[in-house]
């Protein structure tokens, strides 16, 4: 069973969302990492860059495949993880700690389409 | 410690690893042959061009295609080269908007990378529960900006597009034209063919379908077959230099010619009997995610019981597929498509007899076995073979590299 923290919000392409604010914080859930297996390559995207909801901002590599990452919210990056260039490992460790964009939110209310923990974990099995 | 087609069995899924005739190298090796160069006068090569037009007009009776161009050295390129001809076609008919290429959710990588390639966007449809493509997603994607669609047929889970007749029309019908990838045209070859199928352009991977060595064992040859309308775009498209890989050619031509007319009309039934025939013997241990007659290849979606209890992780797609190297088999395609998360794709191809698939249905059981009782025997394998797990891991975050 995988790890499904309360507080936070998930997509259905199984992101996570931390609301602070107007940032999302977002980054993948648990089951994902462990879906993926290793995670050998983070791509994203750059500062600055903007994103819209259930569009690809970047993927993940794994020993076992390739994924696109979907933006939960639409806004602007204004933060990316620069610490997953070199250790992408890091997902796999600690996967609600490895945030991997925060986006300054256009529309806050698309956090309402998003899963609650409850719901989510409906999804992640 | 090497390991081939030729010393054992390769259910390598969607590589169609079929023996490769020993009298086919012999051939290819024959002086008169391995001698040529590509710049000899035309009037000192013609045996070859007579070997280049025999072949292709077997490949034009096996496909229903019109002409057949060998430039294309390998399957992508041979993608490549058919979009490129696609659009040369639009372009020909002043239909400057077609942009758009519509592309499965199940196919090959190299599809959608072609595409990008030729400069054309992507556009994804998705399958049903069936693993076909679902024509209802389909139909409003059609319009005046879609060049095409690209399809495997059978599709990557091995399984016939059954609703192709109404895909062409449909496809045909908004102006677009259907790429074939050529990619599983084992199980129909001598059966069914593409151009009857509806499709305008095609590539075939000869390495694959016609028995030549691939897979590190030699070049590839993906020859592009048209349809009647694109013959004229033939002569404006041109993506290699000189003539293609003359010595895969030949190989092939030697293969079909070596199975005549009535044995070709056996490659495919045969294929599609023995991908069944293991799909059916395995299905009580292994999931089926799609319980249907399938053609050459078919994917289950990992152990039905994997072992997994308190304390123990089951036994994964990856655990199966290195327990078999301790069997002396190679390991089927695993983690593609990625349609399902264990994910074992399995091509036996015509040329394995009854008694290798009946050895390797027999190891698998086993396998299943020993993950019910065992998993973590299987987490460590392989026992057998000279070294046990390399960390692709650390060779994919730190990989060292050498240039010398």
């Amino acid at each position: 069973m995988s790890k499904i923290l309360d507080e936070l919000l998930y997509s259905d392409s199984h992101e996570w969302v931390k609301v602070d604010g107007n940032i999302a914080i977002i980054g993948v859930s648990d089951f994902a990492q462990a879906e993926m297996g290793d995670i050998t390559y983070v791509d994203v995207p750059a500062e600055g860059d903007e994103v819209s909801k259930g569009e690809e901002f970047g993927a993940l590599e794994s020993v076992k495949a390739s994924s696109e990452l979907y933006s939960p919210v639409s806004g602007v990056i204004t933060e990316v993880n620069a610490d997953l260039d070199a250790t992408p490992e890091l997902i796999n460790e600690d996967p609600y700690g490895a945030w991997i964009i925060k986006v300054e939110m256009s529309d806050k209310g698309e956090l309402d389409s998003l899963l609650n923990a409850a719901a989510y974990a409906e999804i992640a099995k | 410690m090497n390991f081939g087609v030729d010393t054992g069995f390769y259910p390598l899924g969607s590589c169609t690893m079929k023996y490769n005739p020993k009298i086919n190298e012999e051939i290819a090796s024959h002086p008169a042959f391995a001698g040529l160069h590509p710049l000899q006068p035309e009037s000192t090569v013609k045996g070859a061009k007579e070997v280049e037009e025999g072949l292709g007009k077997a490949l034009c009776a096996i496909t229903g295609m019109k002409a057949f161009t060998f430039l294309p050295c390998a399957g992508a390129h041979g993608e490549l080269t058919g979009l490129m001809l696609i659009r040369e076609y639009h372009l020909a008919h002043g239909d400057t908007a077609r942009t758009k290429v519509i592309v499965p959710d199940s196919a090959h990588g190299t599809n959608p990378a072609s595409a990008n390639v030729c400069g054309l966007e992507i556009v994804e449809v998705k399958s049903g529960a069936n693993g076909l493509v679902d024509v209802e997603s389909l139909k409003p994607l059609l319009g005046p900006d879609i060049a095409a669609i690209m399809l495997t047929n059978p599709n990557t889970l091995g399984l016939f597009e059954r609703e192709i007749g109404e895909i062409a029309k449909l496809v045909h019908g908004c102006g677009g034209l259907l790429y074939y990838d050529g990619a599983n045209m084992n199980p129909l070859i001598g059966k069914v063919r593409p151009g009857d199928m509806g499709f305008d352009v095609l590539h075939l991977n000869l390495h694959k379908s016609f028995s030549t060595p691939h897979g590190g064992g030699g070049p590839g040859s993906g020859p592009v077959g048209v349809a009647e309308r694109l013959l004229p775009c033939l002569q404006n498209v041109h993506t290699s230099g000189f003539h293609g890989n003359f010595g895969v050619m030949l190989r092939a031509y030697a293969y079909i010619l070596m199975l005549g007319r009535e044995n070709v009309k056996m490659v495919g039934p045969l294929a599609t009997l023995a991908a069944n025939y293991i799909k059916e013997s395995l299905k009580d241990d292994y999931k089926l995610p799609i319980p249907s007659v399938c053609k050459h290849e078919f994917v289950f979606d990992g152990l039905i019981n994997d072992g997994a209890r308190d304390g123990v992780a089951g036994a994964t797609t990856l655990d199966v597929a290195k327990r078999l190297l301790d069997y002396g088999f190679h390991a089927p395609t695993i983690y593609f498509p990625l349609l399902f998360h264990q994910a074992l794709m399995i091509e036996p191809t015509e040329t394995e007899s009854l008694e290798t698939l009946d050895a390797f249905i027999d190891v698998m059981h086993r396998i299943a076995e020993e993950a019910a009782k065992d998993p973590e025997m299987l987490h460590s394998a392989p026992h057998n073979a000279p070294i046990g797990r390399p960390d692709e891991t650390t060779a994919a975050r730190q990989p060292v590299l050498k240039y010398e």
